[in-house]
């Protein structure tokens, strides 16, 4: 596409901004006016990718690397393998920019928001202000995190810490997005992450220099302009030699969005003697009791530790989305390098979740260690889908899998598909699995011990995820058991 | 303290209690013993509550109230405990939470303010000193991987932290050695008062050369069909429950107490 057509399609973009002006001026909270004007037309295709990338002023890498995406991801299929079923999504009828929030489509108050979505706000004890927000309320949302904000990015910068929206990057530190985007999730790499490299809008971008231990948990929460990035996020995370950082992923709070699919891409490389550990809570709308309305989660995670002696950890909580389709892997470069896959995965109501690693050992005395814990309920199905591949170089390499599933209904589904490739005979392989229903035995324990059936599965569901909470960073585990415990209320049948 | 009226009681369709009676006074440690599938466990599955077994007839008053309209976390509330035969390990959850909620869940149901963490570890390390309970078992998560002996103990210590009125210790020594019964027992022993009723059931007479019961009852059939001072058990041990088949020719000839 030539600059001649980029002016043209800017061209239009302004005549519409201009009658649509017009016809909101009744429009007066100023709740993000800009993005409310913006209408970009329905559907995908190179004018759109152009667009975009323009809106944003990108640089022309930018672009050619959004259309050589969308060039590929055209000759490409949806995937069908995973076990989870969804209405057949029409790719033309989404909005691939900031997507229109009118007023009209929006819950004019609380009132009109699920009561369900608000009886979770209330017992996992959100705010009232910042309730209607979550909610998609069309009221002007104060958020009071923009001085705390400021005060923690100074104290970063002095560090030489880098931590920014992802298009504050492109033009800030191009140099950094040519050489690392795109080097764990390449273009070509699956249905989901290429129509992400086309179209994506926003996200995160952190770098931590050499030799720099991060000092604080560096989490989206307080960077203000996350909020609306939309479903076409994009991470990028970059810890340099023997640096270390914990990022925090997401909130408890069920947050209710209008797009129903999300596919994002989160790329992590450590290189020598650096840690990356990544930490997800995920609390999407799941839809309602009847899974109608609920976000459809397609997520690339993937982190290469690409130095010897790097460690990439994942410690994800899925409670939300009505689909979730998501495996967080690493790839182990490096020699003695370490990734770990820590889980929890909640399914309730008509819920569907397919997740999983992938573990690939390509560095010798390379180490991996996947503990996943799967909890379903209601009609729900649960699926773990693990790859651990051991490539012929990697000497002495080593894992541990252990896959546990947890039933609370008898209408519920719990699945495990551990996949093995070893390609080199000293690698030494361990896997267990194992599916039990909430006991009757326990619950009665509980509950002659005083105390109530609610608290009981509480605390055996608590107990079941220990493993995995305890390598979550505190206030962000007391947070996730509130949640699973708010999740999972009513559900023992 | 409690009085146990023409109980009749079944699971899974089949009566198991076919009419128990009897009365245990303020303070007073019954004793219960039969032989295998007598009904002993049905009994202390019924005072507790438990869900899948169904009262057909009778009555239980606790302290004046009908026993059965009460919850399984009410009763505990209420002053009921149970030490299982069989603890159930929850894997995950120490030990020391799990008896935190428990405590702070009936001490609200009493009506009393709930313990913090410093007050709450105090209680403990006293009352675990109480059956010898090591510190590190504590820690560990409820159960999980306790040897027979530490479960058994692990009960007796959950039973001094959450003062109980009536408790029933359910074959507290099957799987004991000599040595862990007697730590048991004398733990057992310290926490009778006059103010706390037990009713111990067992299979043998040896737990009862620690824990001296004021009555003993044999149960058969889902009957007591014999009651006595301490020495009936001993009576018991040495004729063997053979010995009671000879009620059960003529059911309409029991043994008066």
């Amino acid at each position: 596409m030539s600059q001649a057509q980029i002016k043209e399609v800017d061209k239009k973009i302004a005549e519409r901004e201009d009658i649509e002006k017009q016809l909101s001026q009744s429009y007066k909270y100023g709740f993000s006016t800009d993005i409310e004007m913006e209408e970009f037309p329905m559907g995908l295709n190179e004018d759109i990718i152009a667009m975009i990338s323009a809106k944003k002023n990108e640089p022309q890498f930018m672009l050619d690397w959004r259309l050589k995406a969308f060039e590929y991801w055209k000759t490409m299929k949806e995937p069908t393998w995973q076990n989870v079923t969804y209405p057949k999504i029409d790719y033309q009828s989404i909005y691939y920019y900031a997507a229109p929030k009118t007023d009209k489509d929006r819950p004019k108050s609380l009132d009109e928001v699920d009561p369900e979505l608000l009886n979770m706000y209330e017992k996992l004890g959100i705010p009232l202000h910042e309730r209607a927000a979550l909610a998609g309320v069309a009221v002007d949302a104060v958020f009071d995190s923009v001085s705390v904000a400021t005060t923690y990015k100074e104290k970063l910068s002095e560090l030489g810490i880098i931590f920014c929206s992802f298009s504050e990057a492109v033009h800030e530190h191009p140099d950094l997005i040519k050489k690392y985007l795109g080097s764990v999730v390449p273009v070509t790499d699956n249905f989901f992450a290429t129509l992400n490299s086309a179209v994506f809008s926003d996200g995160s971008f952190v770098y931590i220099p050499k030799g720099v231990r991060c000092p604080m948990e560096l989490s989206t929460y307080f960077r203000i302009n996350a909020i609306n990035t939309g479903q076409f996020e994009r991470t990028l995370i970059i810890a340099d030699e023997g640096s270390y950082v914990s990022y925090l992923e997401g909130c408890t709070a069920p947050q209710r969005d209008e797009n129903q699919l999300h596919a994002a891409v989160v790329e992590l490389v450590a290189l020598k003697d650096a840690q990356i550990k990544y930490s997800t809570v995920q609390n999407w709308y799941p839809g309602d009791k009847n899974g109608k309305g609920g976000i459809y989660n397609f997520v690339t995670k993937r982190g290469k530790c690409a130095g010897d002696r790097s460690k990439i950890s994942w410690t994800q909580v899925e409670t939300g989305s009505a689909v979730t389709w998501k495996y967080p892997s690493c790839i182990l470069q490096g020699d003695h390098s370490v990734g770990e896959f820590y889980s929890v995965a909640v399914t309730n109501n008509h819920q569907q979740a397919d997740t999983g690693t992938k573990m690939i050992h390509i560095g010798k005395n390379t180490k991996s260690t996947i503990v996943s814990k799967g909890i379903s309920a209601g009609k729900s199905q649960n699926t773990y889908r693990g790859l651990v591949k051991i490539m012929k170089g990697a000497q002495n390499a080593r894992n541990y899998s252990q896959c546990d599933s947890l039933l609370m209904t008898d209408h519920c589904g719990a699945h495990t598909f551990p996949n093995m490739e070893i390609k080199n005979n000293s690698a030494q392989i361990e896997h267990e699995a194992t599916t039990s229903k909430i006991g009757e035995d326990q619950l009665f324990y509980c509950q002659q011990r005083g105390l109530s059936s609610e608290d009981a599965v509480a605390m055996i569901v608590n107990g079941f995820c220990e493993e995995v909470f305890k390598e979550l960073p505190m206030e962000f585990a007391v947070e996730a058991k509130k949640l699973l415990e708010v999740s999972l209320e009513g559900s023992v049948g | 303290m409690l009085e146990i009226k023409n109980l009749k009681a079944s699971v899974d369709g089949k009566q198991i209690l076919k009419g128990i009676e009897l009365t245990i006074g303020e303070g007073e440690v019954h004793a219960i013993m039969g032989p295998n599938g007598s009904g002993k466990s049905t009994l202390s599955q019924v005072l507790a509550g438990r869900e899948n077994y169904t009262i057909d007839e009778g009555q239980i008053i606790y302290k004046g109230k009908d026993l059965t309209e009460f919850s399984v976390e009410e009763r505990a509330g209420e002053g009921i405990f149970l030490a299982f035969q069989y603890p159930v390990a929850i894997p995950g959850v120490k030990n020391t939470t799990f008896l935190k909620a428990a405590l702070n869940s009936v001490r609200k149901y009493r009506g009393q303010e709930e313990l913090d963490a410093a007050q709450f570890l105090r209680l403990l390390k006293e009352k675990s000193e109480l059956v010898e309970l090591r510190d590190d078992l504590l820690k560990r998560y409820v159960n999980d991987g306790f040897s027979g002996g530490e479960k058994k103990r692990n009960e007796i210590m959950q039973m001094a932290v959450l003062d109980p009125s009536f408790a029933v210790l359910d074959e507290t020594d099957s799987g004991l050695d000599i040595d862990a019964l007697k730590i048991v027992a004398q733990g057992v022993n310290q926490l009778r008062s006059p103010q706390r009723s037990m009713l111990v059931i067992t299979h043998y007479q040896r737990l009862l050369d620690y824990i001296v019961p004021d009555y003993v009852h044999v149960l058969a059939h889902g009957r007591i069909i014999k009651s006595g001072g301490k020495e009936l058990a001993r009576e018991l041990e040495e004729k063997g429950y053979g010995w009671i088949a000879q009620y059960e020719q003529n059911e309409n000839a029991l043994p008066s107490v």
